[in-house]
């Protein structure tokens, strides 16, 4: 497996920085993930390997996580917070319209594979709910008005 | 990868008491400006204290856990052994994942340096050379400035081999999740960082004797370790004496959010009247509405009514004296147009879509009851339905491994019992009487 330079390092330095090496595994895979999209079979019998566990056993810890994916997303992930402080704001109607606008529903990519649409739990922004995760990037205080913004802004920078 | 900094806006009300937010929009997060703004003072000082002095001073200052259970801080520290075959470990709690609760965030964003030393003093007190920063997967952001604040700490000689050249070791790791609510459990938390999936661990051992890799732990949240420098710096009596008693001392991040016209986060003395920080801090609810239903720390607390937020006061023996939980400081308010069925049914799926499916009364408690709960909200709940609900909820209490299941039947409890007439009136058919027609009939499920 070929990753960037810049992530091999990163991964030399956290296979050996743990009392124990499997504590590298979860750092390990969301930083393949980020890099590669989701996690391949190949990304996970490589990853296996450098922390010398099972396929088997890594798959089982893979399946635990919310963040990590066995199949690819969408270039951006679109993440509505619409536990009780956002849906208290307003949060199911800015999920509703990503759906309305996007034409997926929740776990879904659209079919230019540009986004993909998750109603998720609190994101730990309530104080400016509702709150927005797109990949890594928090967006506060969204309205269906500032989020159709927001999805023709990422989509712009599809096309540069 | 690009560093994003969240234009978070900070709150400000007079009657906040700046003890751990005093460093907030000043630039702190350069190690440069925090050691002008009086940082790393108080590891100099602790590194000329004997063990048993810091963990008193901590004592003194009657600072409890910020994470949400309240234990208190220096007894937890004292429950480390002196001597120990196995290395000690310092784990910080950063997955921040209750809902409501978003103050951690800010004390990294704003003061990753008031971590990191408050790591290295309870190393100090404990006896322990390595400490471990965990963040929750999405707070990316967040932890490429912890990483930062961490290797410039390294770079002036204030962590590694001899720190601040005192003869003493102390390493710092820094560590992301991926996404679990349940891995805040410090069990499962402790499993999450040896790269396994999150489940608790059966209690005893406790951390303390038995924890990460086997050796003794000391498990604080974000905020509470970051409060442990000042304490250090000031006294413990100086910090308890901002609270109203010794057991309730000191100042807390409070998170108002909501319905509340002012939301955001503030730094609040314990005992701080509810009243006060529900009309005041808070400015009161929106749209010329009444205050309904108030979650006091956290969706795994007990809600109050109206008459009972109104005369609360924010502290840990006014809730302890009812049998409930100050929580973790995230303030729910809830105008009285809202559906508390429909607040039951969110906080509950919530917790069955969170619950590690270890032991049966939460796997299928928190199931059956979101499946009676969104049955209910789309108007097709029978009476018997209503005592089923509490008689699931109070058997799920306190009959789990870990303190997830009674999280998931607190809530629960509170609402269906103040909240029973909304229960009756979505009964027979009808459909919820909050909602608009058109409007959603049920939560996203
Ligand atoms: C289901 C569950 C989730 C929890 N989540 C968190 C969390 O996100 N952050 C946190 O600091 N503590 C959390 N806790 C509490 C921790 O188990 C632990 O008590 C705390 O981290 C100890 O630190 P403190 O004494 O400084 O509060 C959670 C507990 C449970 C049962
Ligand atoms: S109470 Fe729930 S989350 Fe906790 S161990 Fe049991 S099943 Fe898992
Ligand atoms: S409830 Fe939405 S961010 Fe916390």
């Amino acid at each position: 497996m070929q990753y960037s330079p810049q992530l091999e390092q990163r991964f030399q330095k956290l296979v050996s920085q743990y009392p124990w090496k499997r504590s590298a595994l979860i750092p390990l895979l969301l930083y393949a993930q980020d890099e590669v999209g989701y996690l391949s079979d190949e990304v996970i019998a490589d990853i296996a390997k450098r922390v010398e566990l099972t396929e088997l056993e890594v798959r089982n810890v893979i399946s635990y996580y919310s963040l990590l994916r066995t199949r690819p997303a969408g270039k951006f992930v679109v993440q509505v917070c619409t536990n009780i402080s956002c849906m208290l704001r307003g949060a199911e109607e800015v999920f509703e319209h990503c759906e309305r606008r996007l034409g997926v529903g929740h776990k879904q990519v659209t079919k230019d594979g540009t986004f993909s649409l998750e109603e998720v739990e609190c994101i730990g922004a309530c104080s400016w709910a509702p709150a927005v995760q797109v990949n890594y990037d928090f967006h506060l205080n969204v309205t269906p008005e500032t989020m159709n913004k927001l999805l023709d802004d990422y989509q712009n920078k599809t096309r540069q | 990868m690009k560093t994003i900094y969240t234009p978070t806006p900070l709150a400000s009300h007079p009657d906040e008491v700046r003890v751990i937010s005093k460093r907030f929009g000043q630039g702190a997060h350069e190690i440069e400006r925090y050691i002008q703004l009086d940082g790393y003072k108080a590891a100099r000082k602790a590194l000329e204290m004997k063990p048993e002095e810091i963990i008193n001073e901590v004592k003194a200052s009657g600072l409890r856990g910020r994470g949400g259970a309240g234990f208190a801080t220096g007894m937890k520290w004292s429950f480390i052994p002196k001597q120990s075959d196995s290395p000690k470990y310092i784990l910080i709690n950063g997955d921040e994942s209750e809902p409501a609760t978003c103050k951690d965030r800010l004390l990294v964003e704003y003061d990753p340096h008031a971590i990191i030393e408050g790591v290295i003093i309870a190393g100090l007190a404990v006896g322990a050379k390595t400490g471990f920063i965990y963040l929750r997967g999405e707070y990316r952001y967040l932890l490429e400035i912890m990483e930062r604040a961490v290797a410039d700490a390294y770079a002036k000689g204030f962590l590694g081999k001899n720190i601040f050249g005192s003869g003493h070791d102390f390493n710092i790791l820094t560590h992301t999740g991926a996404g679990a609510y349940e891995v805040g459990e410090e069990s499962a938390l402790m499993e999450s960082l040896e790269g396994k999936r999150g489940l608790p661990r059966l209690k005893p051992p406790f951390p303390a004797i038995k924890g990460l890799y086997g050796g003794p732990t000391v498990i604080n949240n974000v905020e509470t370790i970051a409060t442990v420098p000042p304490i250090i710096l000031n006294g413990g009596k100086w910090y308890a004496a901002f609270g109203p008693n010794e057991k309730n001392g000191g100042t807390r991040l409070t998170c108002l959010t909501g319905h509340f016209n002012k939301p955001g986060v503030y730094e609040l003395p314990l005992g701080y009247p509810a009243n006060k920080m529900i009309y005041e801090v808070g400015g009161g609810i929106p749209n010329g509405r009444q205050l309904k239903a108030l979650v006091p720390g956290g969706s795994s607390t007990f809600l109050l009514n109206r008459e009972e937020a109104e005369s609360a006061t924010m502290d840990y023996d006014w809730f302890a004296k009812r049998g409930e939980f100050l929580g973790s400081g995230g303030v729910v308010a809830i105008d009285d147009q809202t559906c508390m069925v429909k607040v039951a049914l969110r906080i509950m799926k919530f917790y069955q879509h969170e619950s590690c499916g270890w032991c049966i009364p939460c796997r299928e408690g928190t199931d059956w009851l979101k499946k009676t709960l969104i049955r209910f909200h789309a108007g097709a709940g029978a009476t018997k339905d209503i005592d089923q609900m509490l008689y699931l909820a109070n058997n799920m209490a306190g009959r789990t491994f870990c303190a997830l299941g009674d999280a998931a039947a607190f809530p629960t409890i509170s609402i269906v019992q103040k909240w029973r007439n909304e229960f009756e009136q979505h009964l027979g058919g009808r459909s919820c009487p909050f909602e608009k027609v058109g409007d959603r009939q049920a939560v996203l499920v």
